[in-house]
């Protein structure tokens, strides 16, 4: 169920885990103009024809989840930008990754709110599929940067719950002292 | 809240090293799994939770990795308790309050007896009549 910003994000995301990649870069923007998502892997990438297919709420990879039929979450997300004054854009080649970028409206009253930001880092950055990930958030005259290489290196196992307990205090140090 | 420098989480993670390795199970057979559903919760399994992590300390017992788990199922007599150790067969334990979390350091992993006026689940009874008394 897609609720929030953060719920988009973490689909995102998601999906270039799926498509094993091992160079993953979010970032988070939020200015005036637009709260603006990127998201870019070095998964396996998209063929043209893949991409033309990837909006359409009745196609999904086949064998990615068997039980399922449809492949809802970037059909939402087109739809919910749309509904919001924002756009989703894809970029992709096959054996090179995927650029998925969305933005919101701020002003439209449709816009989703942010989400519980703090949680959604914390279980990206310890997703064990996640390999190397880097997620930046920044408003117009903040921001800060979360290396899960870097972070790895100080709690050690981030999937152990003492750590993550940790991690999320970090998170949360980082966005409450955001301007 | 200030923000925390990686090198502030460094020192806040080797601060909190102790009690993180009570919580790791890596080359450790020895186990207290405590339920931390709802109900176990509820009934008073966090204090439950910090007697056993004192009474080790107190004890210096070192080798015993002390996890969490939800609701094992048997709600009338939480919180409960698994205690898993080599050489003996796995116990639930039920009612579990501090004095009693305190008898099962003291009894089970330390003295190798069952408690078996708190036992609510595994072994089966006969294995009870074997082992419980020794």
């Amino acid at each position: 169920m897609h609720i929030a910003i953060t719920d988009y994000v973490l689909e995102v995301v998601q999906n270039a885990f799926e498509a094993n990649s091992t160079e993953t870069r979010v970032v988070l923007q939020e200015t005036a103009e637009a709260f603006a998502v990127t998201v870019t892997d070095n998964g396996k990438g998209m063929s043209e024809e893949v991409m033309k297919r990837v909006l359409d709420p009745f196609s999904t990879e086949e064998g990615k989840h068997p039980h399922r039929k449809v492949g809802l979450g970037l059909s939402f997300l087109n739809q919910a930008t749309e509904l919001a004054g924002g756009e989703l854009t894809l970029r992709s080649e096959v054996g090179v990754g995927t650029t998925v970028r969305f933005t919101f409206d701020p002003a439209s009253i449709d816009t989703p709110p942010l989400g519980d930001v703090v949680s959604t880092f914390m279980t990206l950055l310890a997703h064990p599929k996640a390999g190397s990930l880097v997620i930046e958030r920044k408003t117009e005259t903040d921001g800060y940067a979360l290396d899960r290489k870097e972070l790895i290196g100080v709690l050690g196992d981030l999937e152990m719950s003492g750590n993550l307990h940790l991690l999320k205090e970090y998170i949360a140090s980082q966005e409450a002292a955001l301007s | 809240m200030a923000k925390m420098t990686l090198e502030e989480l460094r020192k806040l993670r080797e601060e909190k090293q102790e009690a993180l390795e009570k919580r790791s199970i890596e080359g450790k057979d020895f186990r207290i799994i405590i339920g931390m559903g709802t109900c176990g919760i509820a009934a008073g399994a966090k204090e439950t939770l910090s007697t056993f992590l004192s009474v080790l300390d107190e004890e210096k017992i070192k080798h015993v990795a002390i996890t969490q788990t939800g609701c094992m199922g048997l709600c009338y007599v939480e919180p409960t308790v698994e205690v898993i150790l080599p050489d003996m067969p796995p116990v639930i334990y039920g009612k579990v309050d501090a004095d009693v979390a305190r008898k099962i350091v003291k009894e089970h992993i330390l003295g190798k007896r069952l408690v078996t006026d708190h036992m609510f689940d595994r072994p089966a009874a006969d294995i009870i009549k074997q082992d419980g008394g020794r």
